[in-house]
């Protein structure tokens, strides 16, 4: 698989660079150039009609499963509708925001849990999998087995990890209460049930994955930091901290990027672990949580499902914004 | 996009023994264990607890090692509790959207990276943030078009899209084909334009340089992002969550949640659901490890 697969990855920077130099001065090459001549000629009506069937199903069903349904929302978290019939939605202007704001209890709570996985998932568990990055990119024994260990959760849906982690946090029959020497006492708890310590619970369950995930992406990071730096650094007489943290971590930007956004989207998709646990209730109250309530079960409330999903999606274009500028800012330029 | 390939090449440990040499890692060795212990422990209980009858826990209590191991708890899962239907579901739902979202994302990557255009970096970016966005922000709406699209009886026993497979198989689609093209559109754009030019001046037409040419060089990166697609999408919990109702349509993952209701008491059985429900990912994981991990680190490694 090498064989073929490093032939495009090495001109990465300069996309088709051997190929420019031969076929670029005879012809402007095929896809990259905005040659206009050359286009018209080559592509065919067919080629054409081809090509907007290739662009065209995909785009499609883009806009019409997401961005439709977007939409959509933002619309519907200005009415007043219980789901059933179409002619049954009435405009309610700000109503639904005034209400989530003010008068819904779970609300503040949901925002500041979903404030609290993030900086949970940004101080704890991004660091730890770096960490364990850095100490198994070091050339030591069994680091595959190791790594290998730490990725299996990462493997797993966080639903299923809300359920794997039941069966260790349950009070009567969870482990982690037999370990603390309180299980059968009245001083055992119900980790995922008490609303005082559930978030915390839950969250460490959430790092159990994170931390994998982070790991991963470090480790091929690391292997693509160029060694000569780092025996540069060692020339110039630099200990390991240093040479980790003002030249190995500043030339993994790439990766640092990815893994910032990964992690605030991570904290504001969080939604399988709550909702398994107790459908984001009684302790648990995430964004995401509250959407689904309030459209699923009885007295649906669209108008209000909506306006949360709304705070929910502007939240989530800033770093979705962030990651655009910087993925695709310097290929319009370019 | 260097690492895409090989997301952990051995050419480093050339580089790598001249840092380390001579040291010894105790210190690390020791964490490194004690952290992999803990690591393993959550699910070491769960298939702990998965091979002893419910009888034998009764009496001997959750913490103790008597009483005999058995696979009966994953028999009556894989039977009475209807894993086996879960299973099969989880197979009609992933296998298709996996193909749809490669197929389709394959050809819209070629067309924004190998043909210029001016919108090519809007309907990227489009596509791009359209894999970013929360599921819950597009529940209600997608539900509510899904209900009034109405459809013969015959082929839908809802008379809509609610409570289809199909429903899944699109939404997961249209969610993923985002991330997989915007993956195979940095790929494809690495490919030398040589290779189309000398397939233009053959006179080859566009679907030919895509079918025949680029698709195959980009074998490996579909194989990558393929392995990864089939691990999320067995792994996607909401969407059969929002979309179907009938206990007997459910994916494994998404069905578990409610054996978590129906053997409240049973903790053995829910183990043993919980196990049989990761085995499948394990295997995946076993078999195509570096597949997987190229894909994870594919999306990432380009900035």
């Amino acid at each position: 698989m090498s064989t073929t697969a490093e032939k495009p990855a090495a001109p990465d920077s300069e996309p088709g660079a051997a190929g420019r130099t031969t076929a670029g001065k005879s012809q402007p090459s095929a896809g990259r150039r905005t040659g206009k001549a050359g286009k018209v000629r080559r592509l065919t009506r067919r080629d054409k009609f081809i090509l907007a069937i290739m662009v065209g199903v995909p785009t499609l069903i883009q806009l019409l499963l997401v961005w439709l349904p977007t939409l959509f929302s933002i619309a519907l978290s200005f009415t007043r509708w219980n789901g059933l019939d179409l002619k049954d939605i009435k405009a309610a202007g700000t109503d639904n925001y005034r209400f989530v704001v003010q008068d819904y209890p779970p609300f503040w709570p949901a925002i500041q849990h979903n404030i609290l996985w993030l900086v949970f998932l940004a101080v704890i568990a991004t660091p730890l999998g770096l960490l364990l990055a850095v100490l198994l990119d070091q050339k030591i024994r069994g680091s595959k087995i190791y790594q290998s260990i730490f990725f299996t959760p990462v493997m797993l849906s966080l639903a299923l990890i809300g359920i794997i982690w039941q069966l260790f946090y349950n009070r009567d029959s969870g482990l982690l209460n037999y370990l603390l020497g309180t299980a059968g006492t009245p001083q055992a708890v119900d980790w995922f049930g008490d609303s005082n310590v559930n978030i915390w619970a839950a969250l460490v369950a959430a790092t159990w994955r994170h931390a994998g995930y982070v790991m991963i992406l470090y480790l091929a990071g690391l292997k693509g930091v160029d060694p000569s730096l780092r025996e540069a650094a060692s020339i110039d007489g630099a200990n390991a901290a240093q040479t980790f943290f003002r030249i190995v971590f500043p030339a993994m930007r790439p990766v640092n990027i990815v893994i910032v956004v990964i992690t605030i989207i991570e904290s504001l998709r969080a939604f399988d672990i709550v909702y398994v646990i107790n459908r984001g209730t009684n302790g648990l109250e995430l964004i995401s949580a509250l959407v689904i309530q309030n459209l699923i079960g009885e007295g649906q409330v669209i108008g209000v499902g909506s306006s949360l999903a709304v705070i929910l999606l502007v939240i989530s274009l800033i770093p979705i914004v962030f990651y655009l500028i910087r993925t695709f800012g310097k290929e319009s330029k370019a | 996009m260097s690492t895409l390939a090989n997301p952990i090449p051995r050419t480093t440990a050339a580089a790598g023994s001249t840092r380390n040499s001579g040291k010894r890692h105790y210190g690390t060795h020791i964490f490194l264990t004690v952290m992999a212990i803990m690591w393993l422990i959550p699910l070491g209980w769960s298939l702990f607890t998965a091979l002893r009858p419910k009888a034998d826990t009764d009496k001997y209590g959750y913490f103790s090692l008597g009483g005999t191991f058995n696979f009966d708890n994953f028999i009556q899962a894989w039977t009475q509790g209807g894993f086996s239907k879960y299973l099969l579901n989880s197979v009609i739902i992933t296998v298709p959207s996996v193909l749809l979202t490669l197929f389709f994302a394959s050809m819209m990557a070629f067309a924004v990276s190998r043909v210029s255009w001016k919108f090519n970096i809007t309907l990227l970016i489009m596509f791009t943030a359209g894999n970013l966005l929360p599921p819950q922000v597009l529940a209600a709406p997608l539900f509510e078009m899904f209900k009034h699209v109405t459809l013969p009886y015959s082929f839908s026993d809802s008379g809509n899209l609610l409570n289809t497979y199909i429903s899944v198989i699109a939404v997961d689609t249209a969610f993923q084909i985002g991330f997989c093209t915007f993956v195979l559109s940095n790929y494809m754009k690495a490919l030398s334009s040589d290779l189309t030019e000398a397939a233009l001046v053959d006179g080859a037409g566009i679907w030919r340089q895509y079918w025949n040419i680029i698709l195959p060089l980009c074998r490996p990166a579909l194989a990558a992002l393929g392995t990864l697609q089939v691990i999320f999408i067995y792994n996607d919990f909401f969407w059969p969550l929002l979309f179907i109702q009938s206990g007997s349509r459910l994916p494994i993952t998404t069905a578990i949640n409610n054996l978590q209701g129906e053997f409240l008491s049973n903790y053995n059985l829910l183990a043993a659901g919980a196990t049989i429900t990761v085995i499948p990912t394990l295997i995946i994981y076993l078999v195509l490890q570096r597949q997987f991990v190229a894909g994870l680190t594919l999306g990432s490694s380009k900035g």
